[in-house]
């Protein structure tokens, strides 16, 4: 019975963790499939966790929080198309160096304003995306099997992880089902032809990174103001790339991506578990190993399992009119 | 030059407007002028041929007239009408369809996703897809352009989705619809099945431009013909009224020799064989089937076929580039290739094989190297240029010196990028290359592709030298007029196979073309070759 | 085609990066500004701070070592079309390799041990490459992602390292014991002191020479070489190489060994021209710093040295200004960085249309080529 309480609190913990992960590799499936390599997910991501919990701090709401952190992410999303599809840049570049400039930003203006070393000051409970408990949460707790999953793993959630999952669906839809995900897939696999029938290539690409903008400022708020209680500098060590692993291993299409996503975050709620846990025959991990767990896992899946991976034609090719 | 006034006199009478007319266009790319004062009017209900060697600046003026470029001074109209074109949405509102030389279609995508996109009705997909499904029955029928409208484009062989780009066009309601050398990738009897389709589309009141460089092709099935030179239109003519001669004297402006002079083949031992050769390719897909073949001193061997039919493949396992998985190859008496044996292409350069890629642009050269450079590309680790550490860099420049004079390339700058050259200059650089080094069997794909018609006699006189010099030459070609007038036997491939061979004094283009579409013994008729033609 | 008119090579390899950085300085001017402070006062303090003293002008020099050292890796890298952003963990790894040759070592002449840290560096700055370059010229393995996971692995690795086996007996701290003196890299104040020059004291050592050395080194090998010609003829075009004979897997591995190895040499100049021990995260970020060195000289070793420079005045002037104007910490030095990486790299054409505009006269006459 203990094993199966810890593998509820593990299944728990990994939908928990997920959420910025689903959010990412969401904003980054959506923008290279557009064509835009986003290497600057993390940069984005960590702009938006910082702005959200300036915002939710000094309104006293998350609500208020998420909007500007989803507005200063579009921006720098902006900043990245103007230099990667106005100017035709180097997309990787761009995006490191959006990553670099947030990494550097976030803290000063953090510094400027609460004077903590570049962090943020912990949010009281009501400027943060709080656990919702699902109706009939509480009722059903006590029935056996339905009541563990339903009120222990699949209720008890902030708004922002609800969300992500539901945004999986959704992303599929829009990509399969509507002209905008038509014209998007075919930006990403030959401009030309959408050029010559008489479409934007460039405004189709701007909005696509300006919904990877819209999504990489909810998973930065749900970083901030639902699995944390402030903005610490770094915090988002890495998930951005993470994310665009995920992406990669997931193929570019969102229900694998989820999937992918479910296992880093699989990994990353483990490693947390066993941190200080003597393990039968190996005994207690040094904790730096478990640690370098998901990034070990990272390597490990990009290079063993993904095989040829095939990603969209034109993924990080800028778009000129050729004479 | 002739004014638009002197030809507005359309074949359907003086009463109807012209489909099109462009009136003193200008563009300019940077320092280029690519298209000055350039004036056409086409009749409607007309095929319009516009001819012109490589850069002479037909792609540009008809870009212009699709929107995709914006002119910088000058008219468009559009039956009689002044019109504005500023985008391929304009131009496809105005009745403007195009099928580009290189296909516009998104390749993992379905023949009808294709023809809706960027015309969908509405925020969701299936309503358009329904109604496309519709349209694509009707237009079917109507002008013989049957295609399965599920099956994926990269599924679909070239001919068929030149097919997708028409009905694209069509689906859009274009009634004037530009062909941009549509028939680079096509068998003669899949080009002579378009011809008839462009038939039905006039018979149907539509107007056809058609850009091509194949005077052939101009003179079987358009009405009218414009020639282009240099950025200017130099003449226009009834095409009852004008032939072959005059319009490549036209197009060149000197009197050109449209069949190469060459003497008796004397093939001596062969040099290469390549035993029950087969190829996969690293997607799984076999793209060469159990090739037998022999090239022999003193010969051109011409690999004909629609492309995309293993020629390719075929010069990458004879050069190195690519392993082979059955079979073995021979060069000299020694085995070159066998499976899980495969040799360098500089130690093959360094036993006698040169190999002129198909493609200078992906593959025969580096664009941003310079010339310097590009000459020693695959020669690069020779003792001649390389110290124990440093690469003698004089003596690399001298090199290119050298080709330049020889091959007479301009400018003969060895410092200056490959891409500043012309495509004439540059493929002049890939062969000085190649042959310098006198090699014993020299590889050709495609030699005068994208090359100006003076820089075609020359090469073509060159590979004819090196065949007399006894040297053993396999030329793969697409052109096969090309193929014809310099090879001295014929190989056709099809699907990865080798299909037939002709001797070239023997060879048809009817015969050849069978054998292009997969019929194996066009002697006994196209009934039983299987063909969908 | 046409052939396209080049801009004289003072504008293309002097006023468009001078143009462009001067873009970044606005811009970082205008965050200044935002955080409440005067952005011309920060200057003047940044200046003052590099340049304004001789023990400023020194501790400039000897930033600048570390990001000749990482410009040079990634600018290796770049030459083979790789982004290779592990600088900061080939630094760390490399520095293991160095620490481990003064620890073990150390009994040697300084003579002797210069050599084989420097061998211990690169080795395992290499090695520490070599995986990811494996991954992507095997198994196609993004190479980006790939090293930025070696970094948190190496910061990983080294921690453990740092706090469970090489610990100094006795100490908390996770660090090393300290090397043996003749470890030591002569300053460069000790060394013009005994030909009886007198300058400020600084950090600034011998190692700033051996990276002058590596730009002269990798000037030759990229230009002058066939290995050079392999990797670059692999990064412009992996199919023409191939054509060529060239196995652009060989050259990625290549490239990034070089790369890797050029980067374990910081702690040449980190820890045995000033540590004098492995200390935790002694790269502080130099190993990112590279991108923006590399991309700011254009990958050309020349360049490289210059945009050391100026990093190494913003970084010490950085301290200075830090010191002044407590809002501005390291965190602006790094802001200001992002924003040299996005106009000296994705936006480099930005202002090359007006340029063009300016340099090239229309060719009115309009000769048409093909």
């Amino acid at each position: 019975m203990d094993f199966l309480i810890t593998i509820l609190q593990l299944i728990d913990g990994t939908i928990r963790v997920s959420t910025p992960l689903i959010l990412a590799a969401l904003a980054g499936l959506c923008s290279e499939r557009g064509g835009v390599i986003d290497i600057g997910l993390e940069g984005k991501m960590l702009g938006a966790a910082f702005v959200a919990a300036t915002v939710a701090y000094m309104t006293g709401s998350a609500w208020l929080g998420l909007l500007a952190a989803i507005a200063a992410s579009v921006a720098l999303s902006l900043i990245h198309g103007f230099a990667s599809i106005t100017h035709h840049g180097n997309q990787v570049v761009s995006g490191m160096a959006i990553n670099i400039i947030v990494a550097g930003l976030a803290p000063t203006i953090g510094n400027a304003i609460f004077h903590i070393n570049g962090d943020t000051p912990p949010l009281p409970h009501a400027a943060r995306f709080t656990a919702i408990d699902l109706p009939f949460a509480a009722s059903l707790a006590d029935v056996p099997v339905i009541g563990p999953v339903y009120s222990g793993v699949i209720s008890g959630h902030s708004f922002t992880t609800y969300l992500a999952f539901a945004l999986v669906p959704f992303v599929a839809w829009m990509l399969y089902k509507t002209r905008f995900g038509l014209r998007l897939r075919a930006v990403g696999e030959n401009p030309e032809a959408v050029d010559t029938a008489g479409v934007s290539v460039q405004w189709l690409r701007y909005r696509a990174v300006m919904i990877a903008g819209v999504l990489c400022g909810i998973a930065g708020t749900s970083l901030s103001t639902s699995l944390g209680a402030s903005f610490i500098r770094d915090m988002t060590a890495g998930k951005g790339y993470l994310a665009l692993a995920a992406m990669i291993f997931g193929k570019w299409r969102p229900k694998t991506t989820l999937l992918a996503c479910l296992i880093f975050a699989f990994t990353d709620t483990l490693q947390a578990r066993l941190q200080g846990v003597e393990l039968p025959v190996v005994g207690e991990i040094p904790v730096q190993f478990i640690i370098m767990l998901p990034y070990a896992l990272t390597v490990f899946l990009l290079a063993g399992f993904v095989g040829k991976v095939v990603a969209p034609a034109a993924d990080g090719e800028p778009y000129i009119k050729e004479h | 030059m002739t004014g638009p006034g002197a030809q507005a006199v359309s074949a359907a009478g003086g009463a109807i407007p012209p489909a099109v007319e462009l009136i003193g266009l200008n563009k300019h790319f940077g320092p280029v002028h690519a298209n000055r004062d350039v004036c056409i009017s086409v009749p409607r209900g007309t095929v319009h041929g516009i001819v012109g060697e490589n850069g002479a600046g037909k792609s540009t003026m008809m870009a212009m007239l699709y929107g995709f470029y914006k002119a910088d001074s000058g008219r468009i109209r559009i039956n009689g009408e002044d019109v504005h074109i500023t985008s391929p949405s304009d131009a496809i509102s105005r009745g403007i369809g195009m099928v580009h030389q290189h296909f516009m279609l998104v390749e993992p995508f379905t023949v009808l996703e294709n023809v809706i996109l960027g015309v969908e009705q509405g925020g969701m997909i299936q309503g358009s897809l329904n109604h496309a499904r519709k349209e694509l029955r009707r237009l079917g029928e109507e002008y013989g352009l049957e295609v399965d409208p599920d099956a994926r484009i990269r599924d679909l062989p070239v001919g068929l989705q030149q097919r997708v780009e028409i009905l694209k066009a069509l689906y859009r309601g274009a009634e004037t619809l530009i062909l941009d050398e549509p028939t680079g990738v096509l068998t003669p009897q899949e080009a002579d099945h378009l011809f008839r389709i462009l038939d039905t589309l006039r018979s149907q009141g539509k107007t056809v431009i058609l850009i091509t460089h194949k005077l052939r092709e101009i003179m079987a099935v358009t009405d009218n013909v414009s020639v282009m030179r240099r950025g200017t239109m130099v003449a226009h003519r009834p095409t009852a009224e004008t032939s072959k001669e005059e319009l490549a004297e036209l197009m060149v402006g000197r009197k050109v020799l449209l069949r190469v002079e060459k003497g008796e083949a004397k093939p001596g031992e062969c040099v290469v064989s390549l035993e029950n050769v087969s190829y996969t390719d690293d997607m799984g897909r076999e793209r060469l089937k159990d090739i037998n073949l022999s090239i022999c001193t003193g010969e051109i061997l011409g690999i004909a076929g629609v492309s995309g039919n293993g020629q390719s493949e075929l010069l990458e396992v004879l050069s190195g580039i690519s392993p082979i998985s059955r079979g073995r190859i021979m060069f000299k008496g020694e085995e070159i290739a066998a499976p899980g044996k495969q040799s360098n292409p500089q130690e093959l350069r360094r036993a006698g094989i040169a190999h002129v890629a198909e493609d200078r642009h992906r593959m025969g050269m580096i664009m941003d190297f310079t010339a310097a450079e590009n000459t020693i590309l695959g020669y690069h680790r020779g003792k001649e240029i390389n110290g124990p550490v440093l690469m003698d860099l004089k003596k690399v420049e001298g090199r290119c010196m050298e080709h330049m004079e020889k091959f007479d390339v301009r400018p003969p700058i060895p410092g200056l990028a490959a891409s500043g050259f012309s495509g004439g200059n540059q493929q002049k650089i890939v062969l000085a290359r190649e042959m310098e080094e006198n090699p014993d069997l020299l590889l050709v794909g495609q030699p005068t592709r994208g090359v100006d018609i003076g820089a075609i006699e020359f090469i073509h006189k060159q590979l004819i030298t090196m065949r007399d010099a006894g040297k053993a030459v396999l030329l793969v070609s697409v052109e096969l007029d090309e193929i014809m007038s310099l090879a001295d036997r014929i190989l056709v491939m099809f699907d990865g196979r080798i299909i037939g061979e002709v001797a070239a004094k023997d060879a048809t283009e009817q015969a050849l073309g069978l054998m292009m579409a997969g019929c194996e013994n066009p002697a006994a008729g196209k009934q039983e070759c299987g063909g969908d033609e | 085609m046409a052939a396209p008119k080049k801009l004289p090579v003072w504008v293309n390899a002097g006023l468009i990066p001078l143009i462009n950085l001067m873009a970044a300085f606005a811009i970082s001017a205008v965050v200044i500004l935002a955080v409440g402070e005067n952005p011309i006062e920060a200057a003047g303090h940044i200046l003052y701070g590099a340049f304004g003293f001789g023990e400023g002008i020194g501790y400039t020099l000897y930033y600048a070592t570390n990001f000749i050292f990482t410009g040079l890796a990634v600018a290796m890298a770049f030459h083979c079309f790789l982004f290779n952003i592990g600088g900061e963990g080939q630094a760390y790894i490399g520095g293991l390799g160095i620490g481990l040759v003064c620890l073990y070592m150390g009994n040697l002449p300084f003579w002797a041990i210069l050599p084989l840290a420097v061998m211990g560096g690169a080795l395992f700055g290499g090695l520490w490459a070599l995986i990811p370059a494996y991954l992507q010229a095997k198994r196609g393995s993004h190479i980006v992602i790939t090293t930025i996971m070696f970094n948190f692995i190496a910061s990983s690795v080294m921690t453990f390292l740092l706090v469970d086996w090489l610990k100094k007996p006795g100490s908390q701290l996770p660090e090393t014991r300290h090397f043996a003196e003749a470890a030591f890299m002569p300053k460069v104040h000790e060394m013009l002191a005994s030909v009886g020059l007198d300058v400020a004291r600084s950090p600034l050592n011998l190692s700033f020479l051996i990276a002058l050395l590596c730009c002269l080194g990798v000037w030759i090998f990229i230009w002058r070489t066939r290995w050079g010609y392999e990797i670059r003829a692999s990064g412009k075009n992996p199919k023409a190489a191939v054509y060529g004979g060239i196995s652009p897997s060989k050259a990625i591995i290549l490239s990034m060994c070089i790369s890797g190895a050029l980067a374990g040499l910081v702690g040449l100049n980190e820890l045995m021209g000033v540590q004098h021990r492995v200390v935790v995260n002694f790269t502080n970020g130099y190993g990112f710093v590279g991108i923006a060195i590399a991309l700011m000289g254009r990958n050309h070793p020349l360049g490289i040295i210059f945009a050391s420079l100026l990093m190494g005045a913003l970084y010490q002037g950085g301290a200075e200004l830090a010191f002044e104007m407590p809002t501005l910490t390291s965190d602006m030095i790094w802001t200001i960085q992002g924003f040299v990486i996005l106009f000296t790299g994705a936006l480099e054409h930005m202002f090359r249309p007006q340029l063009e505009r300016i340099f090239i006269k229309s060719d009115s006459e309009g000769e048409v080529y093909e």
